[in-house]
């Protein structure tokens, strides 16, 4: 009964947010169509509908591609492995997690991406700066996550596995681990999505290469249509992405 | 059931928490001896503070003490000995992420039993507490008296000879503690286990013990120790009979000046003190 009631709850709240990216898209043809937006502002949905065809069908955007995929799947791997890491070892001493904790917490508030310049002198134009800009900024979360995750482990769980005799390994490996892992999977999300995003908005401000420099270079000719298609493209696979992002954290949540 | 061989050998044992002079500086636990008898069920009672949960800690090796030893089976207790001694604490010492049976099996890995042997012996310590259909439950999916089930039948798996059980029915509300400690005494009646219990109730006590050991207000020591003859497994009569009624008179006789010595002892002096005691 219960269960049949939430899959009809859940079914209603995703027809309202179809039924809204429908309106938007509605608006955005009215707007073209009727309202006589200049199309070299906003072009036609129809428009960009057929240009996205042609760049999927050319495999124009595929080089692109790839150099933001690397950049992105470096630059998140180091942050994931430094993070965790990091915060592991941090978070075995209490004195460490009150000297470290407010400090990684207050670099993680502050908007990292003004350095940008910096990391471009430091690094040059090409993917190393995405890299090192994406793992930066994606790190603060994860560390932040390990720290609370580890660091919050009920001390009666850890006393009860001491007591039957649990080794270190075996401490870490079925007690620490699967405690700490929900908190830590949310973290690992959030440090995804801001490595994405970093990623991205930097290419479009300086970059040799990648979507988001794509995306700048079509915007300054002026090729509207075939820019707003790469937006689409772009926006379709970080939407897929992050859906794909929340089952896993779902899943592990569910074993952790 | 005993058979006066000494299992647990606890030599002028002593704790305190913080160094002397600090604002946070405890002395838990005063010079404490004791034998534990091979096959009895000792109940350890005492006002709140008295150091019983420490000592049993010690007992366990959970805890250094600061001053005096306690030998198990002829070794001295220098850190956990899960061959020798399984603990059940008082609540939420299951894994919540694992079922009931994968929390059994887990203390049987920790302890170092060979896999083959797991499954077996998981059934048979679930069957013994009355939890095997609730073999693929979740502790979430349970009520407080089952996962206190569950941690005795991980407790049970292992196979020790020692049983520490700190408040194990604290958390439970009264009907489900009266039912659980019958169990219990049918339970170990069919075991030689030696069982060192921390409880707060006097009826839970005198229910279940071979001995009492009454503690003394912080810093605590053995006060008196009551013999409680009645063979196990008991029957649920006992605690309507008169000998019950007058050893529990006996037991809270021996801790009610304790009781208001630790109430006084925390609260100013005068109002509080004076009316604490009544209970």
């Amino acid at each position: 009964m219960a269960r049949r009631r939430d899959r009809t709850q859940q079914l209603a709240s995703r027809a309202v947010q179809i039924g809204f990216l429908l309106a938007v898209l509605a608006l955005w043809y009215a707007a073209t169509n009727f309202w006589g937006v200049n199309h070299l502002l906003l072009p036609n949905p129809v428009t960009v509908f057929h240009q996205l065809v042609d760049v999927l069908k050319s495999g124009q955007f595929l080089p692109d591609l790839r150099v933001t995929a690397t950049e992105f799947v470096v630059a998140f791997l180091l942050a994931m492995a430094s993070g965790t890491l990091v915060g592991f070892f941090v978070s075995r001493s209490p004195y460490w997690i009150r000297v470290f904790e407010p400090l990684f917490a207050g670099i993680n508030s502050i908007p990292i991406i003004l350095l940008l310049p910096l990391y471009v002198l430091f690094f040059g134009l090409g993917a190393a700066s995405k890299i090192a800009i994406g793992a930066t900024i994606s790190f603060f979360p994860i560390v932040l996550s390990t720290v609370a995750g580890f660091g919050n482990v009920d001390r009666m769980l850890v006393t009860a596995a001491r007591s039957m005799g649990a080794s270190d390994y075996q401490l870490f490996r079925y007690v620490l681990v699967p405690a700490a892992l929900p908190v830590i999977l949310s973290g690992l999300r959030i440090g995804f999505t801001v490595a994405l995003l970093s990623i991205l908005g930097s290419e479009t401000i300086a970059s040799l290469a990648g979507l988001g420099h794509q995306i700048v270079q079509l915007a300054e000719n002026m090729e509207m249509a075939q820019m707003f298609a790469y937006v689409v493209f772009v926006l379709a696979i970080t939407a897929l992405l992050n859906v794909l992002v929340s089952r896993l954290e779902a899943r592990g949540r569910r074993h952790g | 059931m005993s058979t006066g061989e000494v299992a647990i050998r606890i030599k002028s044992v002593g704790h305190h928490f913080g160094e002397a002079g600090e604002a946070r500086h405890v002395r838990a636990l005063a010079d404490t001896s004791l034998d534990i008898v091979r096959g009895e069920l000792l109940c350890l009672i005492g006002p709140s503070g008295c150091g019983k949960s420490t000592l049993l800690n010690v007992i366990g090796g959970l805890l250094a003490p600061t001053s005096g030893t306690v030998e198990v089976a002829g070794k001295p207790v220098h850190g956990p000995m899960p061959h020798d001694i399984a603990y059940i604490f008082q609540e939420n010492a299951l894994f919540p992420w694992n079922t009931v049976d994968q929390n059994v099996r887990l203390g049987m890995l920790f302890q170092g039993v060979p896999k083959s042997a797991h499954a077996a012996r998981a059934q048979k310590s679930l069957e013994a507490v009355g939890l095997a259909e609730f073999a693929d439950h979740y502790p979430a999916q349970l009520s407080g008296g089952m996962r206190q089930r569950a941690a005795l039948a991980r407790a049970l798996s292992l196979q020790t000879d020692i049983l520490l059980m700190d408040e194990p029915f604290g958390a439970l509300d009264e009907q489900t503690r009266m039912i659980l400690g019958e169990d219990l005494s049918v339970l170990l009646a069919r075991t030689e286990k030696t069982i060192v219990f921390v409880t707060h109730s006097l009826g839970e006590a005198v229910f279940l013990a071979d001995r009492v050991a009454v503690f003394s207000a912080r810093p605590g020591t053995v006060k008196k120790i009551l013999r409680i003859d009645e063979p196990h497994p008991r029957n649920p009569d006992f605690v309507t009979s008169e000998k019950f009624t007058a050893l529990r008179n006996e037991l809270y006789a021996l801790l009610h000046d304790e009781i208001r010595k630790a109430v006084g002892s925390e609260a100013p002096r005068g109002r509080r003190g004076a009316n604490g005691g009544a209970m």
